[in-house]
């Protein structure tokens, strides 16, 4: 039935786009690695000031 | 035969209570609970406010397989802490010392997403209503997680509505093999490793929360020497139709991708195995070992044994799956799987799988454990940490924090299912196409007539000397489709049951 193999079908114009993008690999990962750069920055501010207490303290109860 | 697959997700959330010398997780998640009753205007005069949850026909201790191994220990059913029931459908109760939210019940995998969405917003008011009841410098926090990093694990279960007719044994095969092997992608990751006999560093990073806490491949209990498949029996519709596979081996998740397809290709699978259309099985050798290896490899390329001698990886059984779910839904369509979005689900699925193939860190918006390993790998890289560095297993802890302003999860930018808007609307409202719409409209419309309910009921008083008990045991009936316009032209409880023929 032709609506069912319209959904089916990933988006093309996305796909082609992806794969055009491809070569450029290193270009990508560096992208990428300032992304993750940016993001370790962001999270610094928000990070629990004392690691150890708050890990040790961490404690549950056993549940299901 | 497969019927259509009615299905959602149970809770436990972490929980603890900052600014105390004596915390109590019992007492923190009753005010925890309690504050978002009386802040979302659930009823606020009486002691415990809401209505109540009906106990009456609760009964985990019942074993699928027809009997309890002796000393086998079923779980307690606790009758007395908080215990509400939402306009959502939903459940919000205190079980085991964790607050747990059971979502109502859904009619696909996408509807799971939005209320398993809408929990977690649920979660993230009562700690700002329950901040106010606190004295100053306390708080309480809650964990979207399954462990503590020190041995204790608490769940995060699917339920799945299953042809009573498929033989149980037929089940515990085919959800097995894909139990040990979704992992992949559901895992939620974790620093470290709790087995038993095993230094918590000896594994740097795990895929699961959970794989460390399953001891045995079938059975019936919930709290020690947990099973890859649970056996309990307590069905919560007509026992005579239904079977209600409770599922209590996957991780908690905060990326909405991987909670659709946890739930979206475990309805495909059930439903294959309810009309007994696999056309291969995969049986794992030792299946509790084949859990953690998965878990346990990042590579996902390790070899697993099957009990023919053969080896396989847990990528080649869930590409496999994939084609044997395609395959089924272009013979006999989605009406059990959830209509258009098991499309979807399909499509998401082979994306993932593809995605785990050539470069996983590609997956980083969808699939939890990568999001954590590229956030705690990259901090790790960053700060030259060890990986048992307490600041990584914070970080752990952290990505699954439900405050908005403190959660890592909310900060890694995690692709969305369903957009907030629609989520704080189920948060009140009911999903309308299954039972939980009827349950939902009650509690909004007439819940100072409704005296309890559970899964499959409702008991009312409209005054008469009898209470009246409503059975809800079809989970497809009283959808909106079915009482919609009731709930439109009644104006009280006592018109609504004379109009439904009580």
């Amino acid at each position: 039935m032709a609506e069912r193999e319209q959904i089916r079908k990933p988006a093309p114009t996305e796909r082609e786009n992806e794969n055009a993008a491809a070569p450029a690999t290193s270009e990508k990962s560096e992208e990428l690695k300032s992304e993750l750069d940016d993001l370790l920055d962001e999270i610094d501010e928000v990070l629990e000031s004392n690691a150890e207490d708050f890990v040790k303290s961490y404690i549950q109860k056993g549940g299901q | 035969m497969a019927i259509p697959k009615t299905l959602g997700i149970e809770t436990e959330y972490g929980i603890t209570h900052k600014g105390t010398d004596d915390p109590n997780p019992i007492a923190a998640s009753s005010v925890l609970i309690n504050a978002y009753l009386h802040d979302a205007g659930y009823r606020a005069e009486s002691k415990q406010p809401g209505v109540h949850w009906d106990f009456i026909d609760e009964t985990p201790g019942i074993d699928a397989r027809g009997y309890a191994p002796t000393g086998a220990m079923p779980p307690d059913v606790e009758t007395h802490l908080v215990n509400a029931v939402l306009t959502n459908g939903a459940r919000y109760y205190v079980d085991h010392a964790h607050p747990e939210l059971s979502t109502p019940e859904c009619a696909d995998a996408r509807s799971v997403v939005l209320f398993d969405r809408a929990a977690e917003l649920i979660a993230a008011q009562s700690m700002v209503a329950s901040e106010k009841l606190l004295p100053p410098g306390e708080e309480i926090i809650v964990y979207k997680n399954n462990s503590d990093g020190k041995g204790s694990s608490y769940g995060c279960h699917e339920n799945y509505l299953v042809d009573r007719s498929t033989p149980f044994g037929r089940i515990v095969n085919h959800c097995t093999a894909h139990f040990i092997t979704r992992q992949i992608f559901t895992g939620a990751g974790k620093v470290g490793a709790e087995l038993p006999g095993m230094a918590t560093n000896e594994v740097d990073f795990q895929l699961t929360q959970r794989a460390d806490f399953f001891e045995e491949e079938v059975g019936l209990e919930t709290t020690l020497k947990r099973p890859i498949i649970n056996t309990r029996d307590e069905p919560h519709a007509d026992p005579r139709k239904y079977r209600r596979l409770h599922v209590i081996v996957g991780d908690a998740n905060c990326a909405q991708v991987a909670t659709y397809l946890k739930v979206g290709t475990t309805a495909l699978i059930l439903a294959l195995t309810e009309d007994d259309a696999f056309t291969r099985e995969f049986t794992f050798a030792t299946p509790v070992a084949a859990l953690r290896e998965v878990s346990h490899d990042l590579s996902l390329r390790q070899p697993l044994a099957l009990d023919d001698g053969s080896t396989i990886t847990a990528l080649e059984v869930q590409w496999d799956l994939l084609d044997q779910a395609k395959k089924y839904v272009e013979d006999r369509g989605t009406e059990n799987v959830g209509g258009d979005v098991a499309f979807d689900v399909l499509i998401r699925w082979e994306e993932v799988l593809s995605g785990l193939e050539d470069d996983p860190m590609s997956l980083a918006g969808q699939i939890d454990w990568v999001a954590k390993y590229r956030l705690i790998g990259g901090y790790r890289e960053r700060h030259g940490l060890d990986w048992n560095d307490a600041r990584l297993r914070a970080m752990d802890i952290q990505y699954s924090d439900l405050r908005p302003e403190k959660s890592l999860s909310a900060r890694v930018g995690l692709e969305t299912i369903v957009s907030d808007g629609d989520a704080r609307v189920a948060m009140t409202e009911p999903p309308h196409d299954t039972r939980a719409f009827f349950r939902g409209r009650c509690l909004q419309r007439f819940s100072d007539n409704v005296v309890a309910a559970n899964w499959d009921s409702m008991v009312f008083d409209i005054g008469t000397e009898a209470l009246r008990r409503v059975p809800m045991m079809e989970p497809l009936r009283g959808t909106e489709a079915h009482v919609g316009t009731l709930f439109d032209e009644c104006d009280s409880a006592a018109d609504l049951l004379r109009r439904l023929g009580n």
